[in-house]
């Protein structure tokens, strides 16, 4: 009996193992002809609900099936016409007119309409839905107040259909990035009719965007959602510029682990790793070169100091620790994916900024100043730990700092890792001296960094506050002359690289590979790839 | 027996409720919630989250609302799923690659075990046993890569990674042979040193001699006489085994790229998603107990020494 199930077992497997095989039928060779693009994203997408999810995976997927009021052009990203046509920008810059095209329609067949822009708006704002990125759209009159419930009246928001395709929004005060702003999912229009069908605006998770249900505007529509497996979004062949959009499929999968990226690149199962291993970058530099990108990234990898907290509630120690790093040994010897250097907190050239404050690293004058501040030689320095959460990467940054404050200040610090979510809760809590951080910016502006650092902001997290660095943050906020307005921020960041309630390490690069089939990827600070543009050639010699 | 299974029923309901409380509060005892990400939201915002999930509500209140209606609450992480449509989607293919991966495991390993046991101490007893030491020793998440990186890097034989075809969809498919032999191999390596160790026993017993005196040929022996009772150890294992098959390996499941309930057993108490941590672990629970009913069930089968109470 036994037998007779194990026989059936092996027959079993070897017809399923024989049904599979054969050469030509991996995804990425069958792909490229097809024009069906099989690409990883990294994780799962929580929900493909714009008003809801908050990560990049989503982003990638939600900006393929979804069109706001403007999108981006494939190379540097500026905004160019999306569901609006057409746009004015009244004097004082805070008030935008934007004129919808006639041909923008929802997947379903409705117009997509100036009413459905401020339903969407409304409906993320609505305090009962609790989304956790509404703050996006504080910049419009009266968000802020509607999302707190100060304010009940959604009419006094700043955001009106004249008429079914004029849509005007009125803003707190002139902002320069406004546009490139509206490229954020948080903008994006819902389906309204489809939302109130599935329980209603503000129920999460309603099943509105399951794929028998979910209704879209963007350039390519909802094929299949399986969970765990992939997602399949389709040419959406109603959108408007459908004629611009060269893939017919493209196949989202959600594959975490690096290593497991680069296998399924190198089987031929997907067209990109979308985060190269560190280990593996030197063999790719050497033998795949065509396939590896490195590029700038709009992310900064820094350490909070906890400036309630003995010793870095002195700003000698503080800039001590910060001096007598070697960032450049670092980049060069520990992350090698030729990240920048970072003496400032701003990644350079984002918008026309580049910081002018710089951290000097100079390990003499930190000695001096960990001795002014009652630590000659280190001697009597207190404890000292350094929370990180836990992944290799981040370890083995925070040896190497471990052993040059060793080595140049003569100071031990003990090294922490938590999991993730105790991590977070410490650094939330304040229960901490010095813990490991990123930060990427949510938009191509320098305020996307530095309004972090104000004494309101939920992200600042270090005790840190300055009367004199939150005025030039509000003020840099209502300046409409972009010149004087960055030097508002050049301001701000001379205080905060002098204060350094927090500790630049160095601005990220996106370290990924890319089969050369694939045209039309710009690499851009943002990591946005607009997918209507992305094209796939076969080589011209198969 | 009938009666042997109904009281062994009763009593997993203090069980699995004992389970359920105790994964529950520890979940909720660590620190950190499900709210809690890279940018922080603002305590307004938290303190809505908490309404429309329920969380303001005392903890008690939540736990009997939790046992109560756990197949259709929603997931934290993945809102538009309920705990029920996850484990629902994702344990068949858990379940089946831990089904492969046995039929392997039994297969090798008991046909290395009998083998080695036949020639104690000979060369037929050193080289199943020691590529069983191998198979113990090497961890899967060893095993996985290399086997990937020969068979379907070098060779190209098997894709990668995936799970039923290039849709997901096929009931068989090259892309589960790797996962299910990296799997199998491992817990054939245990099944054949307990075959071997449960054989050797058996083989010197009375009766078999007498099997051999009465004429019986070797391979009667050995299928209708000794692995009755030599399969005894194993049978015992395979409770557990089965269970830790089919619940899904965390290991294989991330390293194949496998959409299976093994990752969402681990992700889930990571992600701090209350429900989806306390479904899975129920689930779990119930199908442990049940598991191991069975095994009780089969060893009275096939021990007659032992008897329903």
């Amino acid at each position: 009996m036994i037998n007779r199930i194990l026989t059936g077992g092996a027959l079993v497997l070897l017809a399923g193992v024989l049904a599979g095989c054969g050469p030509g039928n991996k995804p990425v060779d069958q792909g490229t002809p097809n024009k069906v693009l099989n690409i990883t994203v990294g994780t799962e997408p929580e929900d493909i609900d714009p008003h809801v999810v908050t990560g990049v995976p989503e982003h990638h997927i939600i900006v393929a099936l979804t069109e706001g009021l403007v999108a981006e052009d494939p190379v540097d990203l500026h905004p160019v016409p999306g569901t609006a046509e057409t746009w004015e920008v009244s004097e004082d810059g805070t008030v935008y007119t934007f004129h919808l095209r006639g041909n923008a329609k929802w997947t379903n067949g409705d117009p997509v309409t100036a009413d459905d822009f401020v339903q969407s708006f409304k409906r993320i704002l609505t305090p009962a839905l609790a989304s956790k990125y509404s703050y996006m759209l504080f910049v419009m009159k009266g968000a802020e107040d509607y999302s707190l419930g100060k304010l009940k009246d959604f009419s006094q928001v700043g955001a009106r259909a004249i008429d079914e395709r004029t849509l005007e929004i009125t803003l707190n005060s002139p902002t320069p990035y406004f546009l490139s702003l509206l490229n954020h999912y948080t903008w994006f229009p819902v389906h309204i009719a489809t939302i109130e069908k599935h329980g209603g605006m503000v129920k999460r998770g309603s099943g509105w965007t399951k794929p028998e249900n979910f209704v879209s505007n963007g350039a390519f529509k909802l094929k299949s959602w399986k969970l765990g497996r992939k997602i399949v979004v389709e040419k959406n062949p109603d959108y408007w510029d459908a004629a611009t959009t060269k893939l017919d499929e493209i196949h989202f999968y959600p594959i975490e682990l690096e290593t497991t990226q680069e296998n399924a690149f190198r089987g031929g199962q997907l067209h990109n790793i979308y985060s190269l291993h560190i280990d593996k970058i030197a063999t790719y530099k050497k033998e795949h070169p065509d396939e590896l990108r490195i590029k700038p990234h709009l992310a900064s990898y820094f350490y909070r100091f906890n400036t309630t907290r003995k010793p870095c509630d002195d700003v000698r120690v503080r800039k001590a620790l910060a001096m007598s790093l070697d960032r450049y040994s670092i980049t060069e010897n520990v992350t090698k994916g030729e990240q920048m250097p970072a003496l400032f907190f701003t990644p350079p050239g984002v918008a026309g900024y580049t910081a002018r404050a710089r951290i000097e690293e100079n390990v003499e004058k930190a000695r001096q100043l960990l001795a002014e501040a009652g630590y000659p030689d280190g001697k009597g320095f207190p404890s000292l730990e350094l929370l990180y959460n836990t992944t290799e990467g981040h370890r083995i940054i925070a040896e190497a700092i471990q052993q040059m404050w060793k080595k140049n200040l003569n100071i031990n610090i003990t090294l922490q890792n938590q999991e993730w979510k105790v991590y977070l809760d410490r650094q939330r809590e304040m229960d901490y001296q010095v813990s490991r951080a990123g930060w990427t910016g949510d938009y191509p502006d320098p305020n996307t960094f530095l309004d972090m650092w104000t004494s309101w902001s939920q992200q600042n997290q270090t005790g840190w506050a300055r009367d004199d660095y939150d005025a030039l943050i509000r003020k840099a906020a209502v300046t409409q002359d972009q010149e004087a307005r960055l030097e508002l921020f050049q301001q701000a960041e001379e205080i905060l690289m002098d204060e350094l309630p927090i500790l630049p390490i160095y601005i990220y690069t996106r370290v990924y590979a890319l089969n050369p089939a694939v045209k039309n990827w710009h690499a851009n600070v943002l990591d946005h790839h607009p997918w209507k543009h992305l094209d796939l050639e076969v080589k011209a010699d198969e | 027996m009938l009666k042997f299974i109904l009281r062994r029923i009763l009593e997993t309901i203090p069980v699995l409720l004992c389970v359920a409380a105790m994964t529950f509060f520890m979940c909720r005892l660590a620190p950190g919630g499900p709210f809690d990400e890279d940018k922080q939201v603002t305590a307004e915002v938290r303190e809505l989250l908490n309404k429309q999930f329920n969380l303001d509500q005392p903890l008690h209140k939540q736990f009997i609302q939790y046992i109560t209606h756990l197949p259709t609450l929603q997931s934290f992480k993945y809102p538009n799923r309920t705990v029920g449509e996850i484990i629902s989607q994702k344990f068949p293919v858990s379940a089946k690659l831990g089904f492969f991966a046995m039929c392997i495991a039994l297969g090798l390993g008991i046909s290395f075990g009998v083998i080695a046991s036949l020639r104690p101490n000979t060369y037929i007893d050193y080289i199943p046993s020691s590529l069983a030491m191998i198979g113990i020793c090497l961890p899967t998440f060893v095993m996985g890569p290399l086997l990937m990186l020969v068979f379907s890097l070098q060779l190209g034989w098997f894709p990668a990674t995936g799970w039923g075809g290039f849709d997901g969809d096929l009931f068989f498919s090259s892309d589960m042979v790797l996962p299910s032999v990296t799997l199998g191999f491992f817990y054939a390596a245990y099944i054949s040193r307990l075959t071997r160790g449960g054989m050797l026993d058996i083989l010197t017993q009375d009766y078999i001699r007498t099997a051999k005196a009465k004429g019986a040929s070797g391979l009667r022996v050995i299928l209708k006489h000794s692995l009755r009772g030599g399969l005894l150890p194993v049978i015992s294992f395979m409770g557990p085994a089965v269970a830790g098959l089919i619940a899904g390996s965390f290991v294989i499941e991330t390293i194949f790229a496998i959409p299976g309930l093994g990752q969402d057993f681990v992700k889930s108490a990571f992600n701090r998603d209350y429900t989806l941590v306390l479904g899975v672990v129920m689930f779990y629970a119930t199908l442990i107990i049940l598991l191991n009913l069975i095994v009780d069930i089969l060893q009275v089968t096939l021990n007659p020494k032992l008897k329903f109470d």
